[in-house]
C-alpha cells in the first residue's frame, strides 16, 4: 500500500483521468440534452480542471460507488438515500455568505467565483468514521484562496462551516425523528483551514458535484474523517472560539473537533485500525480490509500541525 | 375469530413451507451478493440484512404466544421454526463477522468483542440462542420436562440483548430502530402483564362455569 507523497509527480502521469476523458465528453452531450428538463436542478455538467500533483498513486474508487454510497443525512440517513432523494434539491444559483472576524465581509456568487479562481483536479483518500474508505478524483480549489479574498483578521482562530437547510428539498431535513440538528456545522482551525491539502470541492470525476455528494460546494480535508466534510455550504464564518460541530454536539464521546484519521484512537463502536476499500473486487468477496495511516496517509504534510498535542485527547 | 384451521396432514408442509420462505431472504441476498446486487460495501450490506433478518424472526417467535392469548389464533406449532431460523441467521451473522468482515484476524476480533458493548450483547444474544436451539425439538421437551419451560425463558433477556445490540450498533436514533424498540418493548411489556390478565381470565372463567 503506497503512502502519500508530496507532489511530485508529473500531471501526465495522471492515468485514470483518460479514461474518464472520453466518459466526459460522451456526458457532456447527454447533459446538454437533458438540460432542458431539468432547470436549476444539478444534471452533473463537465467541468474543466489542471491536473494536480496532489494525486495518490491508488486505484480510484469506481464512480457508481462514490456517487451511490455515501453519508448525507440531509436526504436520509442509509447510504444509498443521498442519491435517492437527491432529485429535487437545485444547487444554482448559489451564494456563499462569508463572514465573521474578517475585513472584507461578502457574499460570494459561486458560478463567478469558480471562474475567478483555477480549479484543480485533485485524487485524495477519503475515510469515513465508519471504517470504509474511498479514493476520489476531486475537482475544487484552495480553502485559503477563498479565505485571502476575505481577509480574516488576527484574531480569527477558527473557521465555521454551514449547510444549506431547505426542508423541501431535502426530505432528510423534515419528518419524524431527525437523527441531527440542522444545520449541519463543522469548523476548522484556521491553520486547518489554510493547509494547502484542505480545499472546497465543486466537482468530482470531471464533472460538477453531484446533488448527493454535496452540490454545488463541499469541504474535503483529506487527512480527517469524512464527517469534517461539510456540504451544500452557505456560510462560513471565522471565529475567535472554537465553532460548534454537529456530530460532536451528537455524541461527544465519539467524535471530536479535529476528527483526524487515527488508527490508535478508536471509536466506541468501531476499531479504527483497518478499513474497508469501498468497490475493490466484486460482491462478497473481493473485498479487502487494509490498514489504517495516520492522518489517512498524509501525516508528512499535516502532523506538525499538532505538534505537542495529545491526540488521544484531541480526537 | 378462530381462523380456519388447516388440515392437520398439512400441519408438517406448512412448517417446512415456512423454513424455506423464512430464509429466502437470505439466500436472495447471498446471492444478490455474489454478483454485486448488494451495493458499494456488500460485505456490511449482507451482515446486516442477516442481522436485521434474525432480529425480525426473534420478534415473530414471541408474537405467537400474545396473539394466541389475544387473538385465540393458536400458531404455536411454527414457534420452533421461527426460533430455529432466527438462529441460522444469528449464525450467519456472525459467520460473515469473523469471515468477510474481520477476515478471521482473531486478535483483532477478540479486541472488538471485548471493548464494545455492542458487540458483547450481539455475543450474549448468540449464546443464549445455543442451548434454546440445541433443545428445540421434541426429546428434549420430554426430557427436560418443566425445566424446558425455564430454559425457553430465557427468549426474553435474548430478545433484548439483540435489540439493544443492534440500536447502539447504530450511530443516530431514527424511523426504523424506534420502531423496533416499540414492538419489543410491546413484546417484552405483555410478558410482564400477563400472569394478571391470565389470572383474570381463569377467575372469570370459574365464576362462568359456577
Ligand atoms: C441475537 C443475536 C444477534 C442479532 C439479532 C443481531 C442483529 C443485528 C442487527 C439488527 C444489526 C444492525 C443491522 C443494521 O444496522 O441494518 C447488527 C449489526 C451488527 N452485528 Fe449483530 N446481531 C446478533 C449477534 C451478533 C454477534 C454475535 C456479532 C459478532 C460478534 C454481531 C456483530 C454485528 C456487527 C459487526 C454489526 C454491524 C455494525 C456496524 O456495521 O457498524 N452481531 N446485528
Amino acid at each position: 500500500m503506497s503512502l502519500y507523497r508530496p507532489p511530485r509527480t508529473q500531471s501526465s502521469e495522471i492515468t485514470p483521468r483518460e479514461v474518464y476523458l472520453s466518459r466526459r465528453s460522451f456526458m457532456a452531450g447527454t447533459a446538454a440534452g437533458l438540460a432542458f428538463a431539468a432547470s436549476g436542478t444539478a444534471l452533473a455538467a463537465p467541468l474543466a480542471a489542471t491536473p494536480s500533483a496532489y494525486k495518490v498513486a491508488d486505484k480510484l474508487t469506481p464512480k457508481q460507488d462514490v456517487t451511490t454510497y455515501n453519508n448525507f443525512y440531509e436526504f436520509g440517513v442509509n447510504k444509498s438515500d443521498p442519491a435517492a432523494n437527491s432529485g429535487d434539491f437545485k444547487p444554482t444559483p448559489w451564494a456563499i455568505e462569508v463572514g465573521g472576524l474578517v475585513a472584507k465581509p461578502q457574499v460570494i456568487d459561486l458560478e463567478k467565483i469558480m471562474t475567478e479562481i483555477p480549479m484543480e483536479e485533485r485524487v485524495y483518500r477519503m475515510r469515513c468514521v465508519e471504517t470504509w474508505s474511498m479514493v476520489i478524483p476531486w475537482i475544487g480549489f484552495p480553502l485559503s484562496a477563498l479565505l485571502d479574498r476575505v481577509e480574516p483578521l488576527g484574531s480569527a482562530k477558527y473557521v465555521a462551516f454551514e449547510t444549506v437547510v431547505r426542508p423541501a428539498e431535502m426530505p432528510g431535513q423534515s419528518g419524524f425523528f431527525q437523527p441531527l440538528n440542522w444545520p449541519y456545522v463543522e469548523g476548522l482551525r484556521l491553520d486547518e483551514a489554510r493547509h494547502p491539502l484542505t480545499i472546497l470541492a465543486t466537482g468530482l470525476y470531471g464533472e460538477t458535484l453531484p446533488n448527493q455528494n454535496g452540490a454545488p460546494i463541499r469541504l474535503v480535508v483529506p487527512w480527517k474523517y469524512g464527517f469534517k466534510g461539510v456540504k451544500s455550504i452557505v456560510k462560513i464564518t471565522l471565529t475567535e472560539k472554537e465553532p460548534p460541530t454537529t456530530w460532536k454536539n451528537s455524541g461527544p464521546s465519539e467524535y471530536g473537533f479535529y476528527a483526524n484519521v487515527n488508527p490508535a484512537v478508536d471509536h466506541p463502536r468501531w476499531s479504527q485500525a483497518t478499513e474497508r476499500r469501498i468497490g475493490e473486487g466484486d460482491g462478497l468477496f473481493g473485498g479487502r480490509r487494509v490498514d489504517t495511516l495516520p492522518f489517512n496517509g498524509y501525516a508528512d504534510e499535516v502532523a506538525g500541525l499538532y505538534a505537542g498535542m495529545d491526540l488521544k485527547k484531541f480526537y | 375469530m378462530a381462523l380456519p384451521a388447516l388440515p392437520a396432514r398439512l400441519k408438517p408442509a406448512s412448517v417446512w413451507a415456512l423454513y424455506a420462505l423464512g430464509l429466502m431472504p437470505g439466500l436472495y441476498a447471498f446471492y444478490l451478493g455474489i454478483y454485486g446486487g448488494l451495493g458499494a460495501d456488500p460485505v456490511r450490506e449482507f451482515e446486516h440484512l442477516l442481522g436485521t433478518w434474525a432480529l425480525r424472526f426473534l420478534c415473530a417467535g414471541l408474537v405467537i404466544t400474545p396473539i394466541r392469548d389475544l387473538l385465540s389464533v393458536n400458531l404455536i406449532a411454527y414457534r420452533r421454526a421461527l426460533g430455529l431460523i432466527a438462529f441460522y441467521y444469528v449464525l450467519a451473522h456472525f459467520t460473515v463477522y469473523l469471515t468477510l468482515d474481520r477476515g478471521l484476524i482473531l486478535t483483532s476480533i477478540l479486541g472488538d468483542i471485548l471493548k464494545r458493548p455492542y458487540i458483547m450483547l450481539g455475543m450474549v444474544g448468540l449464546l443464549i440462542l445455543i442451548p434454546l436451539a440445541l433443545t428445540s425439538n421434541r426429546w428434549s421437551i420430554r426430557r427436560l420436562g418443566s425445566r424446558w419451560n425455564s430454559l425457553h425463558k430465557l427468549a426474553y433477556p435474548l430478545l433484548l440483548a439483540a435489540l439493544l445490540h443492534y440500536v447502539l450498533s447504530l450511530k443516530s436514533i431514527t424511523l426504523e430502530p424506534a420502531i423496533y424498540i416499540a414492538v419489543v418493548t410491546v413484546l417484552l411489556g405483555y410478558r410482564l402483564v400477563r400472569p394478571k390478565l391470565m389470572e383474570r381470565r381463569r377467575a372469570r372463567r370459574v365464576t362462568a362455569t359456577r
